[in-house]
């Protein structure tokens, strides 16, 4: 595929001789929603871990936009482009939400290091404006640490998009989350996903969640990709329906 | 070196290991559980010591005396452990851990004057234990036969202590709450009599420790101090909360005490070596190297995530008006005051530096140092040096010294970064301890003990009035310098960093590189204020770099509040003159001080500004 931005292939891993992860290869195309599921155990957050840069694989290749990111430090990888969300939110708890916001900007313009001119004069219009696209804009005044877990998610996602990101690592995004307001937050991830031609990979526990808003599906079990695709080949698949519903049924 | 001696060298470090493995389990077991860094438990080794002596004295000096007031004492300071942990920890357990620190510092003042009345400022000198006084012949060397049975004590007590843990409920609830204290309350334990009862065995254990060395070494009154250091360092190499860690820790830097004792002086390629000097030093050094390679120690673990914990405050601008009046009014101060009051505001504005620069370390960086006397010792040091032993001038010096302290600050601080939380803070305490030592032992250079004379200030500063108008212009610059970093992209990236490393990371930003510039530059900005008040009081010596020195900051910063940012200054300066005006009054100021601050820490558990801003707020609300 070559208008691939994320692009995996035979991506290993393993904890004290147990595979966690083996032989998996996948690809995300720019403004595409793609879910990552599987039951618990599967491997999906080591899955997730090693696109990221938090986890070193025994092989494979990863590829950003071409470029092998494998061994890079995450925020290098946040340099090439790639933004993301926790599964537990994890925000600046003493700033204020238009700061949170600033602080990716400021880090993506790299103007961390200034020690003498005040902090928050510049990227407010831009921090603003990233924060009217997620429905935060008015709390931006907000400390961050008084902010609902709901309202905290969006913001993170403003967070995520700071520096025009081509790719979005989303781990859990509604992990925590009221029923309603989950689909509101990947409705909103997939407007802004295909606006901005933004490539996005996500894992999810709520199919609910994962069958209306991905545009394709990869199911992951026991460390082994075993399905693929659109939400309807993936509900009608044989193998899907063994791992969930168990091969009795 | 022979056979014999190496063996004879490692039964003296295995002997010395035991009383350290004592003190250095309860510390662990009361961190364990309790997550209190109990600055006080060396003070509680210090009154085992000092009690056994007296009860050995009531006694009689025979083997049943001995022992019962071995015995005697390690119970008597465990119940003075209870006490602690009734009166004063158990009302502050939900305040913030820096403020449980802080009331076990005035715990350690304390006793420390208790000691001093009780037992007097000279040292004392214990029996030796009757029926053990005679030496075993081994390998050719005599032995002395306590050594031996202390050799064997400390694999019992590890025994013992392995049994309670594993064998008995509430070795299966300590352990369940070292592991996740929250859980173990959630499932309805009492909290309040599993802490008791663990300050209990860990006081006891502390008391044991101190009372079992009576033969070996003198009670005197600085042992609170430099055992809780020793402590500090077995714990932290053998992993925080791990017994049997505890245990291989004290035996490595047991035995390697007494082997740089028993190398003595070496000459290796024409370099004279001093191994002796290195004693004090080698512990340090082993746990600098432990925790570059092992983060959480030789059989640690990473500590468990607290949850739910309270996200820093904003901080407020502090506005130029308000600074600039104070300025002003401290300006006007010596037209009115007498020489001692100048005198007395030099040394304020110096502290208050200090004080301001330790709290942006670990207010808004997080990152709570220990030895941040480091910095203030190695300024005064260097701007004495410079002076005295390079022939620069007076005003060369003080503006070299910072940067000299910086240049320590980022060597200690490249190892410092790599670790976080308490880990980070022993670090802290071990480079200033080994700073601490060079200096005390370089006589030739530092003029060891006696410190360095005759730093005075050029002639246009020599009056006192003069060189406090210096003082408040450096120092005063160097805060309003701080204060305005806290408010700049680079102090946001640190509270960033502080609020949450992950996010930051995943933000491109290099939160290690942004720690080890603030750590440099608070270590310069403090060796500033060390020089400064070096040239002040003309003379400089080692307690300038000390742990005293070091907690005296953290006092400062925890009196005031760590989370407001007037709130050190505040703090030095009630600090400063309280213990100046207490101690012209009475031989036992540490005492009061202590009292003082535990009053403080159990009325306002935010610092005296949080305290104080809390109050007026509720008495607005009232009003309105």
């Amino acid at each position: 595929m070559s208008d691939a931005v994320l692009q995996v292939e035979g991506l290993h891993k393993s904890f004290g001789g147990v595979q966690a992860v083996a032989d998996v290869s996948f690809a995300v195309s720019a403004g595409e929603m793609l879910a990552l599921i599987g039951p618990n155990g599967a491997g999906k957050s080591t899955c997730f871990n090693m696109l990221n840069g938090q986890l070193a694989p025994d092989a494979g290749i990863v590829r950003l936009e071409g470029r092998d990111i494998v061994g890079l430090r995450p925020r290098a990888i946040w340099r090439l482009g790639v933004g993301r969300t926790f599964q537990i939110t994890a925000t600046f708890a003493s700033l204020s939400v238009r700061e949170n916001v600033q602080m990716a900007l400021y880090s993506h313009a790299g103007r961390l290091r200034s020690m003498l001119s005040r902090f928050g004069a510049a990227f407010a219009a831009e921090a603003d404006a990233l924060l009217d696209q997620v429905g935060m804009l008015d709390q931006a005044e907000r400390t961050c640490g008084v902010l609902a877990y709901g309202d905290l998610k969006r913001v993170e996602l403003a967070i995520a998009l700071a520096n025009q990101p081509r790719l979005l690592l989303m781990d859990e995004p509604t992990a925590g989350m009221a029923p309603k307001e989950r689909v509101a937050l990947m409705e909103l991830t997939a407007r802004l996903a295909r606006a901005r031609n933004i490539a996005v990979l996500f894992t999810e526990h709520d199919m609910d969640v994962v069958f209306t808003q991905a545009d394709r599906i990869i199911v992951l079990d026991r460390g082994v990709l075993i399905a693929g695709g659109t939400p309807q080949e993936v509900r009608a698949n044989p193998n899907v329906r063994a791992v969930y519903l168990g091969s009795a049924h | 070196m022979t056979l014999a001696s190496i063996l004879i060298q490692l039964l003296n470090g295995l002997a010395a290991a035991a009383s350290l493995f004592l003190v250095s389990a309860g510390l662990s077991l009361i961190f364990g559980v309790t997550r209190i860094v109990n600055f006080a438990h060396g003070s509680l080794y210090m009154l085992g010591l000092y009690g056994a002596y007296s009860l050995i004295q009531f006694f009689g000096r025979t083997p049943l005396g001995f022992w019962g007031a071995v015995v005697l004492a390690a119970l008597a300071v465990g119940l003075v452990g209870i006490l602690i942990e009734v009166l004063v920890l158990r009302r502050i357990y939900r305040a913030p851990e820096l403020f449980q620190l802080l009331a076990t510092f005035a715990v350690v003042l304390v006793i420390k004057d208790i000691a001093l009345f009780t037992w007097g400022a000279e040292d004392l000198v214990g029996p030796r234990a009757p029926g053990l006084s005679m030496a075993v012949e081994i390998m050719g060397r005599r032995i002395p036969a306590y050594d031996l049975l202390l050799i064997a004590i400390g694999p019992v007590v590890l025994g013992l202590l392995w049994l309670l843990l594993t064998r008995t409920r509430w070795g299966a609830l300590v352990r369940a709450a070292t592991q996740d204290r929250e859980m173990v309350g959630a499932l309805g334990v009492d909290q309040a009599k599993l802490f008791t009862s663990v300050f209990f065995v860990g006081s006891v254990l502390a008391g044991l420790g101190g009372a079992l060395q009576i033969p070996r070494e003198p009670a005197n009154l600085e042992l609170d101090l430099a055992v809780i250091a020793d402590a500090f360092v077995v714990t932290v190499v053998g992993g925080l909360g791990s017994i049997g860690g505890a245990f291989l820790a004290a035996i490595i830097i047991g035995v390697a005490k007494a082997f740089c004792i028993g190398i003595g002086t070496v000459t290796w390629f024409g370099v004279e070596i001093s191994f002796s000097k290195l004693t004090l030093v080698v512990e340090f050094l082993i746990m600098a190297l432990v925790l570059v390679v092992r983060p959480y120690g030789l059989l640690g673990k990473p500590q468990a995530a607290q949850r739910a914990a309270e996200p820093a405050p904003r901080l407020q601008v502090p506005s130029w008006t308000f600074a600039l009046v104070w300025l002003a009014l401290l300006a006007l101060v010596p037209l009115a005051a007498d020489r001692y009051t100048t005198i007395l505001l030099t040394d304020i504005v110096c502290f208050a530096l200090f004080a301001v620069s330790l709290h942006f370390i670990m207010g808004p960086a997080g990152m709570v140092s220990f030895g941040h006397a480091a910095y203030f010792g190695i300024g005064a040091y260097a701007a004495g040096l410079l002076l005295k032993r390079f022939g620069l001038p007076m005003e060369a010096a003080l503006l070299l010294a910072p940067a000299i302290a910086g240049l320590f600050a980022i060597v200690y601080g490249w190892f410092c970064v790599r670790l976080s939380g308490v880990y980070l803070a022993m670090l802290t305490l071990a480079f200033a301890q080994i700073s601490w030592s060079v200096v005390f032992q370089w006589d030739s250079v530092t003029g060891g003990s006696n410190g360095v004379f005759g730093v005075w200030p050029s002639a246009w500063l020599a009056d006192k009035t003069a060189y406090y108008y210096l003082a408040l212009v450096l120092c005063g610059a160097g805060i309003l310098f701080l204060w305005r970093v806290l408010f700049s992209p680079f102090g946001y990236a640190l509270r960033a960093g502080r609020d949450s490393p992950l996010r930051a990371e995943a933000i491109g930003i290099d939160l290690r590189g942004f720690q080890w510039a603030a750590f440099v530059l608070v270590g310069a900005l403090a060796g500033l204020a060390g020089a400064v008040y070096a040239f002040s009081k003309g003379s400089i010596s080692p307690s300038s770099i000390s742990i005293a020195q070091s907690t005296d900051g953290l006092i400062m910063v925890l009196l005031g509040g760590v989370e407001t940012l007037t709130g050190p200054v505040v703090g030095a300066a009630i600090f400063t003159w309280l213990r100046d005006a207490v101690a012209r009054n009475t031989e036992f100021w540490r005492a009061v001080m202590g009292g003082v601050i535990l009053l403080i820490v159990l009325l306002f558990p935010q610092g005296l500004v949080g305290g104080l801003k809390a109050l007026v707020a509720r008495w607005r609300e009232q009003r309105a």
